[in-house]
């Protein structure tokens, strides 16, 4: 409505706007690669000159890091991204809301579970066998978003809307409580279905993992893989990002809930309807949450109702350190955990000569050194350089 | 004279059976070179004896390991093993005869010296001992409680009155089926003792209690179970969380507890003194499963992951240290909480490329895991303990798991060849099969009456429960349907049968037997 009424700004906007588009659009994109190239190329120089300091002792361990460094690289990224796509819905909730939605871990395994529900449907019909992957894929993703963006946008109804302008304390505990009730809920149609609590996520054949290259390693070769479901999450998260940048910061709509984050009464003054657009929040941040639980089901093998816990914990922890209610952020600080992860818990125990299981103490250094940047940077990794919310 | 022969019968229809199942395992596969028959008179080779056709000395034979012949086993002299001895055909010594393992012939057995034997004697055709023909192996349970019933006075059997045993396990909820196949086999047994003890005017009863497989349900009934004076031990639990919840007050009151079906090692570790069990620990699987990646497996390097619990841990720390010390390369060591996504631990085994990985934990875990595994073109061989043993594991991880192997403590009934006459006996009063667990939940229930029985004649009356208690430790090495029990002074039996099995995707029930390795029970911790 606003842009209706001042004409020449929207010729303004309207001459501009293939430069400013793509830039709207690509820019954190390309922040986003800044970052994947730079924590990768960081964390991997830590790691040989780590090797170095220790190569007198142990002569072959350089071999042994740089046998294993592409595939690390390759699994934080892939975890990265895991983080990121759920992270972005903690994020968009914040920056419309100041509130953290503990149950969003849930959503995002509800997702999952929908994906696990469509691929054992399609298996028991016989259509599985000879579906196209990506028409499947489609179809998961798909009914995934719909259920877990429905679903958000209800949670959202019942359980916050009535506590808004409440302290701020008493939506967090309904989200929490909302979060155990999801859990519960889910196990009780889980259990009470063929699906089970271990649910297994069917899917039509993939194909064998793609061998980029092989590192050599003394007289064999480590070959380092990329599996197809890998590829798939990081090309839909990417395609995700791309699009939630576009609507936030290129559409009406985009602009009506950055309106609603700057300043909720003013917003309703300005006629947007804040209740449509908190609801449209929570419908696009469940919806990536619901895509995202699907493709990590896809990329794992298996769901149960208690899988969204711990990934919704790093989330929310991924959405802090890139600086909470920035959508760029919440990207990067995914990525940055999933690398932090993925370097610990596959170089540690190689380093101490097996006296600290790496998989073990993953989450103990990775959260240490996310408490050591937050000393340094409290409102995140990119919670300076941009001021606008959501 | 009855009885023993009715005790060769049975023995003889076990090594029949054994023999078909592929034979009892060697406990020494090495095959020593060719022997010279004629100039050595005396042979003493510490690993195994064996002949396709005939092994013949004219001296003695003193064996540690295993000497089979499949036709003829001659020795002029002394013929000693302390392994197993069997022949297919004939098997003479002409000095001492002597067998401290199982000791089998199909044909004749002729000795003109001692024939002494510690483990099952065997003879399909004659048997011929010029002197004294011993033999040591466990008695049968079911002729030892016989024997106690005709101890009973008339005064004892007034004092005694009505005995009961009490069972608890979950009888309701989603563990019910394993629940009430243990109470049906407690059930049996006891209808057997009371059959027994009839004549002599003593009525022996089981009352059954419902745990539902929660702690605090089971030790609401132990305090109920021990305020009952009539109960006098008691045969339980499925669940080794809600035997740890009831102990206490079992310990208390000095009522022995005796489980058919409780892996944990605190149950017997835990200082109680009133807990027994018939089946093996879950902490010895990691040394089972050693053995057999070993023996069987053939692999040279493992890779160990657990799920940092006391269980999954427990069981890897074991494999660990077994492997250590008998060469296996342990490539890694790592716990994990993750349940969904592993790629942060498979990329080092990847450049690691091990044998073998082996994994301690449950099959939510697992499965995933091995499936992420071979979905990365991880080739090496998958072992794991019995929290594998479910068909969710097949579920979730597919082929991945196809003919893999897992450690267990439990076997089907029919995997135990002396079980024959009471899975038949199940069958016909419980309308179905017998369930896991309700084999040695008979056993267990014997040997409380066994002890019950030996504790009143030796009080000559009725006994305390700490009497029963002191007579269930000191019982004889006594011969049951699912093994040869005798407990150590913690209440694990001396040795235990462990099994290995392979997992079969399509059908998990049709999971075939591998192996079975009798072990003794860990001296510590």
């Amino acid at each position: 409505m606003a842009a209706d009424v001042t004409p020449p700004t929207s010729a303004h906007a309207g001459r501009r706007s293939v430069w400013e588009l793509l830039r709207t659009i690509f820019g954190p994109v390309g922040q986003l690669l800044l970052f994947i190239v730079g924590s990768a190329a960081v964390l991997g120089l830590i790691v040989v000159l780590l090797a170095l300091v220790q190569s007198s002792a142990r002569p072959d361990l350089l071999t042994r890091v740089l046998a294993i460094l592409p595939q690390v690289i390759i699994d934080g990224l892939v975890r990265g991204f895991l983080f990121s796509t759920i992270a972005l819905g903690y994020t968009m909730v914040y920056g419309v809301l100041e509130f953290i939605n503990f149950a969003h871990g849930e959503i995002f395994m509800v997702g999952g579970v929908v994906g696990a529900a469509v691929g054992l449907f399609l298996n028991n019909t016989g259509l599985l066998a000879g579906m196209h992957w990506l028409v499947f894929v489609v179809v998961v993703v798909g009914a995934g978003m719909l259920v877990s963006g429905t679903l958000a946008v209800t949670v959202e109804r019942i359980a916050y809307r009535p506590l808004r302008g409440a302290p701020r304390l008493v939506p967090l505990i309904s989200a929490i409580g909302v979060s155990l009730v999801l859990q519960d809920l889910t196990r009780l149609i889980m259990t009470s279905t063929p699906l089970g609590f271990n649910a297994r996520y069917n899917t039509p054949d993939f194909g064998k993992p793609l061998t980029l290259f092989s590192m050599p390693i003394g007289d064999r070769a480590v070959p380092v893989i990329l599996s197809p479901k890998a590829l798939i999450f990081i090309v839909a998260s990417t395609l995700m990002l791309i699009g939630l940048n576009y609507l936030v910061n290129a559409t009406r709509l985009g602009k009506a809930i950055r309106a609603t984050a700057q300043d909720m009464p003013t917003a309703s003054l300005m006629g947007i309807n804040v209740n449509q657009i908190v609801a449209l929040t929570f419908l696009i941040g469940g919806a990536m949450g619901g895509a995202a639980g699907a493709l990590f089901g896809l990329n794992v093998g298996a769901v149960n109702p208690y899988m969204g816990f711990i990934p919704g914990l790093k989330a929310f922890t991924a959405a802090v350190l890139g600086g909470i209610g920035n959508i760029t952020g919440a990207m990067v600080g995914g990525i940055v955990l999933g690398f932090l992860e993925a370097f610990v818990a596959s170089y540690l125990s190689l380093f101490t000569s097996g006296a600290f299981s790496g998989a073990a103490y993953a989450d103990i250094a990775a959260f240490s050194i996310l408490i050591l940047i937050l000393i340094f940077r409290p409102s995140g990794l990119l919670g300076e350089t941009t001021t606008q919310k959501v | 004279m009855k009885r023993s022969l009715s005790l060769l019968m049975l023995v003889a229809l076990l090594t029949a059976l054994l023999a078909a199942c592929g034979g009892a395992p060697a406990t020494n596969p090495t095959i020593t070179p060719a022997k010279p028959s004629t100039e050595a008179p005396t042979v003493a080779a510490t690993t195994g004896v064996t002949g396709t056709t005939t092994v013949s000395e004219t001296g003695t034979v003193t064996e540690t390991g295993t000497v089979t012949g499949t036709t003829t086993v001659t020795a002029t002299g002394e013929l000693t093993a302390t392994g197993e001895l069997t022949a297919t055909g004939e098997l003479t010594a002409t000095g001492e005869l002597t067998a401290t393992g199982e000791l089998t012939a199909t044909g004749e057995l002729t000795a003109t010296g001692t024939v002494s034997e510690t483990g099952e004697l065997t003879a399909t055709g004659e048997l011929t001992a010029t002197e004294a023909l011993t033999t040591t192996a466990a008695e049968p349970i079911s002729d030892y409680i016989k024997a106690l019933a005709a101890k009973i006075t008339p005064e004892i059997a007034t004092a005694l009155g009505t005995v009961k045993i009490a069972s608890q396990t979950p009888l309701s909820g989603d563990q019910a089926a394993l629940g009430t196949g243990i109470r049906n086999g407690a059930e049996l047994a006891v209808g057997e003792v009371a059959a027994a003890l009839k004549l002599a005017g003593v009525k022996v009863e089981l009352a059954p209690f419902d745990d539902q497989a929660k702690p605090e349900v089971g030790s609401a009934n132990a305090k109920n179970i021990v305020s009952t004076p009539e109960v006098l031990c008691v045969v339980g639990h499925l669940n080794s969380g809600v035997a740890l919840a009831s102990l206490p007050d079992y310990k208390n009151a000095n009522l022995p507890m005796v489980s058919p079906a409780n892996t944990n090692p605190n149950i017997t570790e835990g200082g109680y003194n009133v807990a027994f069990r018939v089946v093996g620990r879950d902490d010895v699987q990691g040394t089972v499963g050693e053995q057999f990646a070993r023996d069987k497996l053939a692999v040279k390097s493992v890779y160990i992951i657990h799920d940092t619990t006391s269980y999954g841990q427990g069981v890897a720390e074991f494999f660990r240290q077994a492997a250590e010390k008998d060469g296996i390369k342990v490539l890694g060591f790592e716990g994990t909480e993750e349940k969904s996504d592993f790629s942060a631990i498979l990329t080092p085994i990847q450049a690691a490329n091990p044998d073998l990985i082996y994994f301690g934990g449950l099959y939510p875990q697992a499965g995933p895991l091995f499936r992420q595994a071979r979905d990365r073109g991880i080739t090496a061989k998958f072992l794991g303990p019995d929290g594998l043993d479910s068909p969710d594991l097949a579920k979730l991880a597919g082929d991945a798991v196809e003919g893999m192997n897992y450690t267990s403590v439990a076997a089907p009934v029919s995997q135990f060849p002396k079980a024959a006459e009471f899975a038949t006996d199940y069958e016909t009063a419980y309308k179905g099969p017998a369930t896991p667990f309700a084999a040695q939940s008979y056993d267990s229930a014997n040997l409380c009456a066994s002890a019950i029985l030996t504790a009143a004649v030796e009080a000559k009356g009725k006994p305390t429960r700490a009497q029963v208690l002191a007579a269930l430790k000191s019982l004889p090495n006594l011969s049951g349907i699912t093994g040869d029990y005798k407990f150590n002074t913690k209440g694990d039996p001396e040795t235990a049968t462990y099994f290995v099995l392979q997992a079969n995707t399509k059908d998990w029930n049709a999971n075939t037997l591998v192996e079975r390795l009798a072990i003794p029970a860990p001296t510590s911790k």
